[in-house]
Protein backbone atom coordinates (compact mmCIF):
# COMPACT_ATOMS: atom_id res chain seq x y z
CA UNK A 1 0.00 0.00 0.00
CA UNK A 2 3.07 2.22 0.15
CA UNK A 3 2.40 3.45 -3.38
CA UNK A 4 -0.81 5.11 -2.11
CA UNK A 5 1.09 7.26 0.39
CA UNK A 6 1.07 10.09 -2.18
CA UNK A 7 -2.59 10.67 -1.23
CA UNK A 8 -1.31 12.04 2.09
CA UNK A 9 2.05 13.52 1.14
CA UNK A 10 1.91 15.25 -2.26
CA UNK A 11 -0.02 18.36 -3.26
CA UNK A 12 -1.77 16.58 -6.14
CA UNK A 13 -2.46 13.49 -4.00
CA UNK A 14 -4.17 15.59 -1.35
CA UNK A 15 -6.25 17.39 -3.96
CA UNK A 16 -7.22 14.03 -5.44
CA UNK A 17 -8.62 13.02 -2.06
CA UNK A 18 -10.63 16.26 -1.91
CA UNK A 19 -12.12 15.62 -5.36
CA UNK A 20 -12.90 11.92 -4.82
CA UNK A 21 -14.42 12.35 -1.34
CA UNK A 22 -16.25 15.44 -2.60
CA UNK A 23 -17.93 13.48 -5.40
CA UNK A 24 -18.77 10.71 -2.91
CA UNK A 25 -20.49 13.31 -0.70
CA UNK A 26 -22.33 14.66 -3.77
CA UNK A 27 -23.79 11.16 -4.33
CA UNK A 28 -24.95 11.17 -0.70
CA UNK A 29 -26.61 14.58 -1.14
CA UNK A 30 -28.62 13.17 -4.03
CA UNK A 31 -29.96 10.26 -1.93
CA UNK A 32 -30.57 12.47 1.12
CA UNK A 33 -32.43 15.03 -0.98
CA UNK A 34 -34.52 12.35 -2.68
CA UNK A 35 -35.63 10.80 0.62
CA UNK A 36 -36.37 14.16 2.24
CA UNK A 37 -38.31 15.45 -0.76
CA UNK A 38 -40.96 12.86 0.26
CA UNK A 39 -42.20 15.44 2.80
CA UNK A 40 -43.53 17.49 -0.13
CA UNK A 41 -46.06 14.70 -0.83
CA UNK A 42 -47.83 16.43 2.08
CA UNK A 43 -49.59 13.29 3.37
CA UNK A 44 -48.83 13.98 7.01
CA UNK A 45 -45.38 12.44 6.64
CA UNK A 46 -46.53 8.92 5.75
CA UNK A 47 -44.36 8.54 2.64
CA UNK A 48 -41.40 10.28 4.29
CA UNK A 49 -41.58 8.13 7.45
CA UNK A 50 -41.72 4.96 5.37
CA UNK A 51 -38.60 6.06 3.45
CA UNK A 52 -36.84 7.05 6.69
CA UNK A 53 -37.69 3.67 8.25
CA UNK A 54 -36.24 1.87 5.25
CA UNK A 55 -33.02 3.89 5.53
CA UNK A 56 -32.65 3.20 9.24
CA UNK A 57 -33.38 -0.54 9.02
CA UNK A 58 -31.56 -1.54 5.82
CA UNK A 59 -28.26 -3.31 6.56
CA UNK A 60 -26.47 -1.98 3.47
CA UNK A 61 -27.48 1.58 4.25
CA UNK A 62 -26.11 1.19 7.78
CA UNK A 63 -22.76 -0.03 6.42
CA UNK A 64 -22.72 2.80 3.87
CA UNK A 65 -23.31 5.25 6.73
CA UNK A 66 -19.93 4.29 8.23
CA UNK A 67 -18.31 4.90 4.84
CA UNK A 68 -20.10 8.22 4.61
CA UNK A 69 -18.75 9.43 7.94
CA UNK A 70 -15.23 8.29 7.06
CA UNK A 71 -15.47 10.09 3.71
CA UNK A 72 -16.84 13.21 5.36
CA UNK A 73 -14.10 13.28 8.01
CA UNK A 74 -11.39 12.72 5.38
CA UNK A 75 -12.83 15.56 3.26
CA UNK A 76 -13.05 17.87 6.30
CA UNK A 77 -9.60 17.23 7.75
CA UNK A 78 -7.76 17.13 4.41
CA UNK A 79 -9.61 20.33 3.44
CA UNK A 80 -8.70 22.13 6.64
CA UNK A 81 -5.09 20.99 6.29
CA UNK A 82 -4.90 22.27 2.69
CA UNK A 83 -6.56 25.55 3.65
CA UNK A 84 -4.05 26.06 6.45
CA UNK A 85 -0.93 25.09 4.47
CA UNK A 86 -1.96 26.93 1.28
CA UNK A 87 -2.56 30.13 3.23
CA UNK A 88 1.05 29.98 4.47
CA UNK A 89 2.59 29.98 0.98
CA UNK A 90 2.44 33.78 0.68
CA UNK A 91 3.42 35.42 3.95
CA UNK A 92 3.98 38.89 2.45
CA UNK A 93 0.51 39.88 1.18
CA UNK A 94 -0.34 42.15 -1.75
CA UNK A 95 -1.18 45.75 -0.93
CA UNK A 96 -3.77 45.86 -3.66
CA UNK A 97 -5.84 42.71 -4.15
CA UNK A 98 -7.96 42.25 -7.26
CA UNK A 99 -9.04 38.61 -7.11
CA UNK A 100 -12.45 39.39 -8.61
CA UNK A 101 -10.75 40.35 -11.88
CA UNK A 102 -9.51 36.81 -12.47
CA UNK A 103 -11.65 34.39 -10.46
CA UNK A 104 -14.97 33.91 -8.67
CA UNK A 105 -15.15 34.74 -4.94
CA UNK A 106 -16.67 31.37 -4.07
CA UNK A 107 -13.85 29.48 -5.82
CA UNK A 108 -11.41 31.31 -3.54
CA UNK A 109 -13.55 30.71 -0.43
CA UNK A 110 -13.98 26.91 -0.41
CA UNK A 111 -12.36 26.60 3.03
CA UNK A 112 -14.64 29.23 4.53
CA UNK A 113 -17.79 27.86 2.83
CA UNK A 114 -16.85 24.34 3.92
CA UNK A 115 -16.42 25.50 7.52
CA UNK A 116 -19.85 27.18 7.47
CA UNK A 117 -21.36 23.93 6.15
CA UNK A 118 -19.54 21.99 8.90
CA UNK A 119 -20.96 24.29 11.61
CA UNK A 120 -24.44 23.80 10.15
CA UNK A 121 -23.83 20.06 9.95
CA UNK A 122 -23.03 19.77 13.68
CA UNK A 123 -26.37 21.42 14.51
CA UNK A 124 -28.18 19.36 11.87
CA UNK A 125 -26.78 16.04 13.16
CA UNK A 126 -27.75 17.03 16.71
CA UNK A 127 -31.32 17.78 15.58
CA UNK A 128 -32.03 14.57 13.71
CA UNK A 129 -29.22 12.01 13.55
CA UNK A 130 -28.44 11.96 17.27
CA UNK A 131 -32.12 11.98 18.20
CA UNK A 132 -33.06 9.10 15.89
CA UNK A 133 -29.94 6.94 16.44
CA UNK A 134 -28.92 7.49 20.04
CA UNK A 135 -32.22 8.12 21.83
CA UNK A 136 -35.38 6.03 21.75
CA UNK A 137 -37.41 9.12 20.94
CA UNK A 138 -38.25 7.90 17.43
CA UNK A 139 -37.82 4.11 17.78
CA UNK A 140 -40.12 3.90 20.80
CA UNK A 141 -42.91 5.30 18.65
CA UNK A 142 -43.36 8.44 20.78
CA UNK A 143 -42.92 10.54 17.69
CA UNK A 144 -42.17 10.05 13.99
CA UNK A 145 -39.17 11.69 12.30
CA UNK A 146 -41.65 13.85 10.40
CA UNK A 147 -43.16 15.18 13.66
CA UNK A 148 -39.63 15.82 14.94
CA UNK A 149 -38.94 17.93 11.82
CA UNK A 150 -42.13 19.96 12.29
CA UNK A 151 -41.12 20.60 15.93
CA UNK A 152 -37.52 21.59 15.18
CA UNK A 153 -38.54 23.99 12.43
CA UNK A 154 -40.98 25.88 14.65
CA UNK A 155 -37.98 27.93 15.77
CA UNK A 156 -37.34 30.74 13.22
CA UNK A 157 -33.62 30.93 14.16
CA UNK A 158 -33.17 27.25 13.28
CA UNK A 159 -34.88 27.88 9.93
CA UNK A 160 -32.54 30.81 9.28
CA UNK A 161 -29.42 28.75 10.09
CA UNK A 162 -30.65 25.91 7.83
CA UNK A 163 -31.24 28.33 4.95
CA UNK A 164 -27.79 29.90 5.42
CA UNK A 165 -26.31 26.39 5.53
CA UNK A 166 -28.00 25.59 2.21
CA UNK A 167 -26.69 28.81 0.63
CA UNK A 168 -23.14 27.92 1.74
CA UNK A 169 -23.65 24.46 0.28
CA UNK A 170 -24.87 25.93 -3.02
CA UNK A 171 -21.74 28.07 -3.49
CA UNK A 172 -19.46 25.27 -2.27
CA UNK A 173 -20.96 22.97 -4.92
CA UNK A 174 -20.93 25.65 -7.63
CA UNK A 175 -17.13 25.49 -7.60
CA UNK A 176 -16.64 22.03 -6.07
CA UNK A 177 -18.70 19.91 -8.46
CA UNK A 178 -16.77 20.85 -11.60
CA UNK A 179 -13.50 21.29 -9.72
CA UNK A 180 -13.63 17.68 -8.45
CA UNK A 181 -13.73 16.33 -12.01
CA UNK A 182 -10.89 18.65 -13.04
CA UNK A 183 -8.77 17.48 -10.10
CA UNK A 184 -9.42 13.86 -11.08
CA UNK A 185 -7.82 14.72 -14.42
CA UNK A 186 -10.98 14.96 -16.51
CA UNK A 187 -10.85 17.74 -19.06
CA UNK A 188 -12.58 17.16 -22.35
CA UNK A 189 -13.86 19.57 -24.97
CA UNK A 190 -17.27 17.85 -25.12
CA UNK A 191 -17.76 16.44 -21.62
CA UNK A 192 -16.35 19.28 -19.48
CA UNK A 193 -19.00 21.83 -20.57
CA UNK A 194 -21.67 19.17 -19.83
CA UNK A 195 -20.15 18.49 -16.39
CA UNK A 196 -20.12 22.25 -15.70
CA UNK A 197 -23.79 22.60 -16.68
CA UNK A 198 -24.84 19.60 -14.57
CA UNK A 199 -22.77 21.03 -11.69
CA UNK A 200 -24.49 24.41 -11.90
CA UNK A 201 -27.96 22.81 -12.03
CA UNK A 202 -27.08 20.48 -9.13
CA UNK A 203 -25.75 23.37 -6.99
CA UNK A 204 -28.99 25.31 -7.44
CA UNK A 205 -31.65 22.57 -7.36
CA UNK A 206 -30.41 20.38 -4.48
CA UNK A 207 -29.77 23.17 -1.91
CA UNK A 208 -33.04 24.81 -2.98
CA UNK A 209 -35.04 21.62 -2.25
CA UNK A 210 -33.22 21.28 1.09
CA UNK A 211 -33.89 24.92 2.02
CA UNK A 212 -37.57 24.66 1.10
CA UNK A 213 -38.19 21.98 3.77
CA UNK A 214 -37.61 24.11 6.89
CA UNK A 215 -39.28 27.11 5.19
CA UNK A 216 -42.36 25.10 4.15
CA UNK A 217 -42.68 23.48 7.57
CA UNK A 218 -42.20 26.74 9.44
CA UNK A 219 -44.82 28.52 7.36
CA UNK A 220 -47.23 25.59 7.70
CA UNK A 221 -47.30 24.70 3.99
CA UNK A 222 -46.62 21.14 5.07
CA UNK A 223 -48.25 19.67 8.15
CA UNK B 1 1.25 69.24 -28.80
CA UNK B 2 1.80 65.61 -27.94
CA UNK B 3 -0.41 64.25 -25.24
CA UNK B 4 1.26 63.73 -21.87
CA UNK B 5 0.05 61.52 -19.02
CA UNK B 6 0.77 62.40 -15.40
CA UNK B 7 1.00 59.16 -13.44
CA UNK B 8 1.26 58.84 -9.66
CA UNK B 9 3.27 55.74 -8.88
CA UNK B 10 3.26 53.81 -5.63
CA UNK B 11 6.24 51.47 -5.92
CA UNK B 12 7.52 48.74 -3.58
CA UNK B 13 11.09 49.54 -2.48
CA UNK B 14 13.18 46.98 -0.62
CA UNK B 15 16.98 47.29 -0.46
CA UNK B 16 17.64 43.55 -0.02
CA UNK B 17 15.93 40.32 1.10
CA UNK B 18 16.87 40.85 4.75
CA UNK B 19 15.34 44.28 5.38
CA UNK B 20 11.67 45.25 5.50
CA UNK B 21 10.31 46.99 2.39
CA UNK B 22 7.91 49.91 2.04
CA UNK B 23 5.98 51.80 -0.63
CA UNK B 24 7.42 55.03 -2.10
CA UNK B 25 5.39 57.50 -4.11
CA UNK B 26 6.68 59.09 -7.32
CA UNK B 27 5.26 61.33 -10.05
CA UNK B 28 6.12 60.56 -13.69
CA UNK B 29 5.25 62.41 -16.90
CA UNK B 30 4.96 59.94 -19.75
CA UNK B 31 3.76 59.57 -23.33
CA UNK B 32 0.70 57.33 -23.89
CA UNK B 33 2.82 55.52 -26.51
CA UNK B 34 5.45 54.60 -23.95
CA UNK B 35 5.53 51.03 -22.65
CA UNK B 36 5.18 50.42 -18.92
CA UNK B 37 8.89 49.60 -18.65
CA UNK B 38 9.89 52.71 -20.66
CA UNK B 39 7.86 54.71 -18.16
CA UNK B 40 9.98 53.06 -15.43
CA UNK B 41 13.15 53.98 -17.40
CA UNK B 42 12.01 57.62 -17.27
CA UNK B 43 11.36 57.30 -13.53
CA UNK B 44 14.82 55.80 -12.98
CA UNK B 45 16.49 58.64 -14.93
CA UNK B 46 14.67 61.11 -12.70
CA UNK B 47 15.85 59.20 -9.60
CA UNK B 48 19.48 58.98 -10.82
CA UNK B 49 19.53 62.69 -11.76
CA UNK B 50 18.35 63.62 -8.29
CA UNK B 51 20.95 61.36 -6.66
CA UNK B 52 18.54 58.62 -5.55
CA UNK B 53 18.71 54.85 -5.96
CA UNK B 54 16.89 53.70 -9.16
CA UNK B 55 14.12 51.08 -8.89
CA UNK B 56 15.39 47.57 -9.61
CA UNK B 57 13.10 45.61 -11.95
CA UNK B 58 13.57 42.56 -14.18
CA UNK B 59 13.43 42.94 -17.97
CA UNK B 60 15.25 41.52 -20.97
CA UNK B 61 13.74 41.13 -24.45
CA UNK B 62 10.98 43.75 -24.03
CA UNK B 63 8.99 42.03 -26.77
CA UNK B 64 6.92 39.67 -24.64
CA UNK B 65 8.79 36.42 -25.16
CA UNK B 66 11.51 36.09 -22.51
CA UNK B 67 9.39 35.99 -19.35
CA UNK B 68 11.69 38.25 -17.31
CA UNK B 69 9.39 41.21 -16.60
CA UNK B 70 7.39 40.64 -13.48
CA UNK B 71 5.35 43.44 -11.99
CA UNK B 72 2.03 43.27 -10.19
CA UNK B 73 0.26 46.39 -11.44
CA UNK B 74 -2.81 47.49 -9.48
CA UNK B 75 -3.10 43.98 -8.07
CA UNK B 76 -2.84 42.23 -11.47
CA UNK B 77 0.27 40.35 -12.65
CA UNK B 78 1.44 42.06 -15.88
CA UNK B 79 -1.28 44.70 -15.47
CA UNK B 80 -4.90 45.02 -16.52
CA UNK B 81 -4.71 43.75 -20.13
CA UNK B 82 -5.39 40.15 -21.10
CA UNK B 83 -2.55 38.01 -22.52
CA UNK B 84 0.04 40.80 -22.33
CA UNK B 85 3.38 40.95 -20.51
CA UNK B 86 4.40 44.06 -18.53
CA UNK B 87 6.84 45.09 -21.28
CA UNK B 88 4.05 45.00 -23.89
CA UNK B 89 1.65 46.99 -21.73
CA UNK B 90 1.40 50.60 -22.87
CA UNK B 91 0.63 53.74 -20.91
CA UNK B 92 -2.44 54.39 -23.11
CA UNK B 93 -4.11 51.73 -20.93
CA UNK B 94 -4.04 54.30 -18.10
CA UNK B 95 -5.61 57.73 -17.65
CA UNK B 96 -4.03 61.08 -16.85
CA UNK B 97 -3.80 61.46 -13.05
CA UNK B 98 -4.11 57.71 -12.28
CA UNK B 99 -2.44 56.29 -9.20
CA UNK B 100 -0.75 53.01 -10.11
CA UNK B 101 0.41 50.55 -7.43
CA UNK B 102 3.40 48.43 -8.49
CA UNK B 103 4.45 45.41 -6.41
CA UNK B 104 6.77 42.44 -6.98
CA UNK B 105 5.51 38.84 -7.48
CA UNK B 106 4.50 37.75 -3.98
CA UNK B 107 5.09 34.12 -2.98
CA UNK B 108 7.34 32.50 -0.39
CA UNK B 109 8.86 30.46 -3.25
CA UNK B 110 9.77 33.75 -5.04
CA UNK B 111 11.67 35.78 -2.40
CA UNK B 112 12.30 39.46 -3.18
CA UNK B 113 15.92 40.17 -4.20
CA UNK B 114 15.57 43.95 -4.48
CA UNK B 115 12.60 46.27 -5.08
CA UNK B 116 10.56 44.61 -7.85
CA UNK B 117 12.97 41.78 -8.69
CA UNK B 118 12.27 38.34 -7.24
CA UNK B 119 14.29 35.14 -7.22
CA UNK B 120 12.58 32.66 -9.54
CA UNK B 121 15.26 29.93 -9.38
CA UNK B 122 12.61 27.66 -7.82
CA UNK B 123 11.22 27.38 -11.37
CA UNK B 124 14.69 26.43 -12.65
CA UNK B 125 14.91 23.69 -10.02
CA UNK B 126 11.55 22.26 -11.16
CA UNK B 127 12.78 22.19 -14.78
CA UNK B 128 16.11 20.68 -13.73
CA UNK B 129 14.25 17.87 -11.95
CA UNK B 130 12.81 16.53 -15.21
CA UNK B 131 11.46 19.18 -17.57
CA UNK B 132 13.50 17.94 -20.52
CA UNK B 133 14.13 14.92 -22.74
CA UNK B 134 17.28 13.00 -21.84
CA UNK B 135 18.00 11.42 -25.21
CA UNK B 136 20.35 12.45 -27.96
CA UNK B 137 17.97 13.39 -30.72
CA UNK B 138 20.64 13.35 -33.44
CA UNK B 139 19.98 14.96 -36.79
CA UNK B 140 16.52 16.20 -37.75
CA UNK B 141 14.61 13.26 -39.24
CA UNK B 142 12.17 13.40 -42.12
CA UNK B 143 8.99 15.13 -40.93
CA UNK B 144 6.79 12.26 -42.12
CA UNK B 145 8.73 9.51 -40.35
CA UNK B 146 7.12 10.35 -37.01
CA UNK B 147 3.41 10.97 -37.40
CA UNK B 148 1.89 13.37 -34.88
CA UNK B 149 -1.84 14.16 -35.06
CA UNK B 150 -2.56 17.86 -35.63
CA UNK B 151 -4.56 18.10 -32.38
CA UNK B 152 -1.61 16.75 -30.36
CA UNK B 153 0.82 19.10 -32.08
CA UNK B 154 -1.48 22.05 -31.32
CA UNK B 155 -1.92 21.04 -27.65
CA UNK B 156 1.84 20.64 -27.21
CA UNK B 157 2.59 23.92 -28.96
CA UNK B 158 0.02 25.83 -26.94
CA UNK B 159 1.57 24.50 -23.70
CA UNK B 160 5.07 25.23 -25.02
CA UNK B 161 4.30 28.93 -25.34
CA UNK B 162 4.75 29.21 -21.54
CA UNK B 163 7.57 31.69 -20.93
CA UNK B 164 8.01 30.71 -17.27
CA UNK B 165 7.44 34.24 -15.96
CA UNK B 166 5.61 33.13 -12.81
CA UNK B 167 2.48 35.29 -13.22
CA UNK B 168 0.43 32.13 -12.48
CA UNK B 169 2.08 31.78 -9.06
CA UNK B 170 1.71 35.47 -8.30
CA UNK B 171 -2.01 35.44 -9.20
CA UNK B 172 -2.89 32.23 -7.32
CA UNK B 173 -4.28 32.60 -3.81
CA UNK B 174 -2.33 29.45 -2.89
CA UNK B 175 0.88 30.56 -4.69
CA UNK B 176 0.60 27.30 -6.65
CA UNK B 177 2.90 26.57 -9.59
CA UNK B 178 0.63 23.97 -11.19
CA UNK B 179 -0.12 25.97 -14.36
CA UNK B 180 3.63 26.25 -15.03
CA UNK B 181 4.36 22.58 -14.22
CA UNK B 182 1.17 21.53 -16.06
CA UNK B 183 2.30 23.39 -19.18
CA UNK B 184 5.73 21.71 -19.18
CA UNK B 185 4.32 18.24 -18.47
CA UNK B 186 1.58 18.62 -21.11
CA UNK B 187 4.04 19.84 -23.74
CA UNK B 188 6.39 16.89 -23.24
CA UNK B 189 3.86 14.12 -22.54
CA UNK B 190 1.83 14.94 -25.67
CA UNK B 191 4.70 14.38 -28.11
CA UNK B 192 6.34 11.02 -28.92
CA UNK B 193 9.83 12.20 -27.92
CA UNK B 194 8.63 13.06 -24.40
CA UNK B 195 6.37 10.07 -23.84
CA UNK B 196 9.23 7.67 -23.03
CA UNK B 197 10.01 9.39 -19.72
CA UNK B 198 6.56 10.77 -18.90
CA UNK B 199 6.01 8.93 -15.57
CA UNK B 200 9.47 9.57 -14.17
CA UNK B 201 9.29 13.20 -15.27
CA UNK B 202 5.90 14.11 -13.80
CA UNK B 203 6.67 12.56 -10.40
CA UNK B 204 10.08 14.29 -10.20
CA UNK B 205 8.64 17.66 -11.24
CA UNK B 206 5.72 17.50 -8.77
CA UNK B 207 8.13 16.48 -5.97
CA UNK B 208 10.38 19.43 -6.84
CA UNK B 209 7.35 21.77 -6.99
CA UNK B 210 6.22 20.68 -3.51
CA UNK B 211 9.76 20.91 -2.11
CA UNK B 212 10.17 24.48 -3.39
CA UNK B 213 7.21 25.60 -1.28
CA UNK B 214 4.46 26.22 -3.82
CA UNK B 215 0.86 25.66 -2.73
CA UNK B 216 -1.72 23.15 -3.93
CA UNK B 217 -4.14 24.04 -6.74
CA UNK B 218 -7.79 24.74 -5.92
CA UNK B 219 -8.92 25.34 -9.53
CA UNK B 220 -9.88 29.02 -9.08
CA UNK B 221 -8.62 29.69 -12.61
CA UNK B 222 -6.83 32.92 -11.62
CA UNK B 223 -3.55 31.60 -13.10
CA UNK B 224 -4.97 30.97 -16.58
CA UNK B 225 -6.87 34.28 -16.52
CA UNK B 226 -3.66 36.23 -15.78
CA UNK B 227 -1.24 34.17 -17.93
CA UNK B 228 0.33 36.48 -20.55
CA UNK B 229 0.52 33.55 -22.97
CA UNK B 230 -3.03 32.28 -22.38
CA UNK B 231 -1.99 28.82 -21.14
CA UNK B 232 -5.34 27.06 -20.50
CA UNK B 233 -6.36 25.65 -17.11
CA UNK B 234 -6.76 22.25 -18.82
CA UNK B 235 -2.98 21.68 -18.52
CA UNK B 236 -3.56 21.26 -14.76
CA UNK B 237 -6.10 18.48 -15.43
CA UNK B 238 -3.49 16.85 -17.67
CA UNK B 239 -0.89 17.22 -14.91
CA UNK B 240 -3.26 15.61 -12.37
CA UNK B 241 -3.97 12.75 -14.76
CA UNK B 242 -0.31 12.17 -15.67
CA UNK B 243 0.76 12.27 -12.02
CA UNK B 244 -1.99 9.93 -10.78
CA UNK B 245 -1.35 7.43 -13.58
CA UNK B 246 2.40 7.45 -12.85
CA UNK B 247 1.78 6.96 -9.13
CA UNK B 248 -0.61 4.06 -9.76
CA UNK B 249 2.13 2.44 -11.88
CA UNK B 250 4.44 2.66 -8.87
CA UNK B 251 6.71 5.55 -9.94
Amino acid sequence: MKFLSFLFTSSIGRKLVMGATGLFLVSFLLVHCGINACVFVNDGGETFNAAADFMSENFFIRVAEIGLFLGLLWHVFQGLYLWLTNSKKRKAKYDKASGNENSKWYSRSMGLLGTLILIFLVLHLKHFWVVSRFTDHITSGDETLFQEMIEVFENPWVVLIYVLGCISLAYHLLHGFWSAFHTLGIDHKTYTPIIKSIGTAFSIVIPLIFALMPIAMHLGWIS
Amino acid sequence: MEKVLNINLKVWRQANPEVAGRFEEYKVETSPDSSFLEMFDVLNEQLINSGQEPVAFDHDCREGICGMCSMVINGRPHGPKKAVTTCQLHMRSFNDGDTVVVEPWRADAFPVIKDLTVNRSSFDKIIASGGYISVNTGNAVDANSMLIPKDDADTAFEAATCIGCGACVSACKNASAMLFVGAKVTQLATLPQGKAEREKRVVAMVNAMDAEGFGACSNTGACAAECPKGIPLSVIATLNKEYTKAKMKGF
